[in-house]
């Protein structure tokens, strides 16, 4: 078909990576004679790669790793496909090797037209030159022409506002500046077939904005464009169709709707660790197991999709005595408490009075956490005595992989310091001028 | 649609060629950065480019031609003769070692962008053609110093001034392939540069290598560039070695061939092992 114009078949990619084994056994130590003899093996292992001409690898094993399976993918002319993958998932493998940087090990592409890549912002940016230096520099590796740049210059320039600074080192720029300059030109590029790295996760939200703007009049325009993100609110603006990869190979191709549901639902279906409960009781009750939930189907999980309804189930041992209270209370990776739940101080609910064997299904409405570690301590309590019977620290952990899976541009993490929990407006802010 | 890219497992790029012309811009572009900061902050900028060879010029007449009184070629002023001989070995020796290491400190670039791969050492050989331009000059301030007047001959030169080009991207194609995989040669590269200063004719004249050794001498492809620039340069006062100059240029070439083969082979697999 003519009109095809990325075309997969099979592609795979193996790489070879290096293990230091593990020492095993009593003797923690290394004597000097481990460490001689070791060294010899792996000179003589190497000898032989040198001499076979193969890669030379650090460590002791040498295992084989492959990044990508059997990838297959048909992109036609004026499509905007999205990929989306875990981390390690194989998704910057795949656009390496259609960008041409790195070789298949099996299988093959097809690509049809001029094809520009931009897996960084910024690839190439010397630190010495000035802007208006960098901005030929930059444009000439990824591909454009001194005349093509110097068509567009001023509109760069404008685009990056940066226009004081040009005649500046860029080593004396912001970061910000930095960003916004290097992303000002590799959105002038104008290519049949645009691959795109995550690279819009850099910048400040005005700037992303403007930025996702410009990717859509790219593809307004035509062209074809592959493009990998996690943030699933521009890949639902901007793409129609997409992947998903896991572990190298493509696990689900279709509409975005129903590769990013697909995604998140894979995203929470984490396996859950088995692990002895040693957790003890106390007077009336006691925690026998806490789970974590996919809230579609309510599967086992340590995975939260932020925005999504958070289901805990609880299961607890009592006795005979009524008015018992079940509580949940949230912290982060640092242990800082950000929330409580409680079945009666904000319910009026208490536990069946019947002695047995429960399990509580708790529906936490939607939260908006930040990229990271959560832990819920889980407790039973008797709200007459204002007592605690049972407490179990860290009951349930799971994880927060991406804050903004389902909504805002930017992916806000704990690791931050500026919190846990992501504070949205909704409806956006307004500004209202009140004089100039 | 006219280009169509085939991806596949060892599959030579049919349009490299067409490739490679079609990057020359990049190919300006990167040459014209690696000069324009090689002597950001320093002090005097580009003597450093004349410092160098002056210097080792000046040692080598004190030591070959005034301590060890070795003969110059015919009446050619000492000083004249080594710089004759000092011209292209800097150029080769600047060249292989910056060339080698280029592929190296481009990573950055290698890993995110495609280019055909031999666009960034033969680069860094232009910062290095620079570097010999200038030199060029001194030579000409050499001359009128010892009121040395060039004959027809200089006008041969830029065919050994090619010639000398060549002798320095084949080793350093083959150099810089290697180096990207075993990075022992990083190590080595200073060494044969320092050796081969001694082994090649540039402190001395190579009429002083005995007449039966000479044209096992020539397998050394520096050897009949360097004879070559003595004789445009030193007029009639410097033989041409024939034989000798004909198994350089075979050497040359040999060198130049396999170099670009052996890069060829391995530059697709740069961004896996960098």
């Amino acid at each position: 078909m003519s009109d095809t114009v990325i075309t997969i078949e099979n592609l795979s990619k193996k790489y070879l990576i290096g293990h230091t084994a593990v020492q095993e056994g009593f003797y923690r130590y290394t004597a000097l004679r481990d460490v001689l003899t070791r060294e010899v093996r792996n000179f003589a292992r190497k000898a032989v790669d040198v001499f076979r001409g193969q890669q030379v690898v650090q460590g002791d094993e040498v295992e084989e790793f492959w990044a990508l399976k059997d990838v297959s993918l048909e992109i036609k002319q004026g499509e905007l496909v999205g990929i989306i993958g875990r981390n390690g998932a194989g998704k910057t493998t795949l656009l390496k090797i259609l960008s041409r940087i790195t070789e298949p090990t099996e299988g093959r592409a097809l690509l049809r037209g001029r094809v520009a890549s931009l897996l960084e912002v910024g690839t190439g940016f010397h630190p010495e030159l000035t802007g208006r230096e960098n901005i030929f520099l930059n444009g000439a590796i990824l591909g454009m022409t001194q005349s093509e740049i110097r068509k567009k210059y001023d509109e760069i320039v404008a685009f990056a506002g940066v226009e004081r600074f040009l005649d500046t080192p860029v080593k004396r720029y912001s970061s910000g500046m930095y960003v916004r300059l290097a992303f000002a030109v590799a959105a002038h590029l104008e290519p049949e077939v645009l691959i795109v790295d995550e690279v819009l996760a850099v910048g400040d939200i005005e700037f992303q904005k403007k930025c996702l703007g410009k990717m859509g009049e790219v593809a307004r325009g035509g062209r074809t464009v592959v493009f990998v993100s996690h943030n699933m609110a521009a890949m639902k603006s901007l793409t129609k169709r997409g992947i998903v990869l896991d572990a190298g190979r493509v696990v689900c191709s279709g509409t975005t709707e129903q590769v990013i549901q697909h995604y998140l639902q894979s995203m929470s279906r984490a396996v859950v660790p088995e692990r002895p409960r040693a957790w003890g009781k106390g007077k009336r009750t006691a925690i026998r197991d806490v789970r974590l939930l996919t809230t579609a189907d309510h599967q086992p999980t340590t995975q939260y999709v932020p925005g999504e309804p958070l289901v805990l189930e609880v299961t607890i041992d009592k006795d005979e005595n009524p008015g018992i209270s079940l509580e949940l209370i949230l912290t982060d990776a640092s242990r800082t408490r950000l929330g409580l739940a409680s079945t009666y101080q904000f319910h009026g609910q208490t536990l069946p009075e019947k002695k047995g064997t429960y399990r509580a299904i708790m529906k936490l409405e939607p939260l908006w956490l930040a990229a990271g570690d959560y832990a819920f301590d889980v407790a039973t309590s008797v709200p007459s005595t204002e007592s605690w019977d049972h407490w179990v620290e860290s009951a349930v952990e799971f994880e927060v992989q991406f804050s903004n899976a389902l909504g805002h541009p930017w992916d806000f993490k704990q690791s931050y310091g500026y919190g846990s929990l992501t504070l949205l407006c909704r409806p956006a802010a307004e500004f209202l001028s009140v004089g100039d | 649609m006219s280009d169509l890219i085939v991806i596949e497992p060892g599959g030579r790029d049919r349009h490299y060629w067409l490739d490679l012309w079609r990057y020359r811009e990049l190919f300006r572009v990167l040459a014209w950065r690696d000069l324009s900061v090689r002597y950001k902050q320093t002090v005097i900028g580009v003597l450093w480019a004349l410092i160098r060879p002056v210097i080792t010029v000046l040692v080598f007449t004190i030591i070959f031609g005034r301590i060890a009184q070795l003969p110059t070629d015919g009446t050619a002023p000492y000083a004249l003769m080594v710089f004759a001989g000092m011209l292209p070995w800097t150029f080769f020796s600047s060249g292989l070692s910056e060339a080698s290491n280029s592929v190296l400190n481009s990573a950055n670039l290698i890993t995110k962008v495609y280019f055909p791969r031999l666009i960034v050492p033969t680069a860094t050989v232009v910062v290095a053609f620079v570097d010999f331009l200038i030199n060029f000059c001194m030579l000409f301030l050499l001359m009128a110093w010892y009121k040395f007047m060039p004959d027809w001959r200089i006008l041969v030169l830029p065919a050994f001034v090619l010639l000398v080009f060549c002798a320095s991207v084949g080793p350093a194609l083959w150099i810089t392939s290697l180096n990207v995989k075993y990075r022992d040669f990083r190590y080595i590269i200073p060494f044969i540069v320092q050796l081969g200063l001694y082994v090649s004719p540039v402190g001395f004249s190579s009429s002083v290598v005995p007449e039966q050794w000479r044209l096992l001498y020539s397998l050394n492809p520096m050897v009949g560039v360097i004879d070559g620039f003595r004789w445009c340069i030193l007029g009639g006062q410097s033989e041409l070695y024939a034989p000798g100059l004909a198994i350089s240029i075979g050497v040359t070439a040999l060198f130049l061939w396999f170099g670009i083969h052996q890069f060829r082979k391995v530059e697709k697999t740069f961004a896996d092992l960098i």
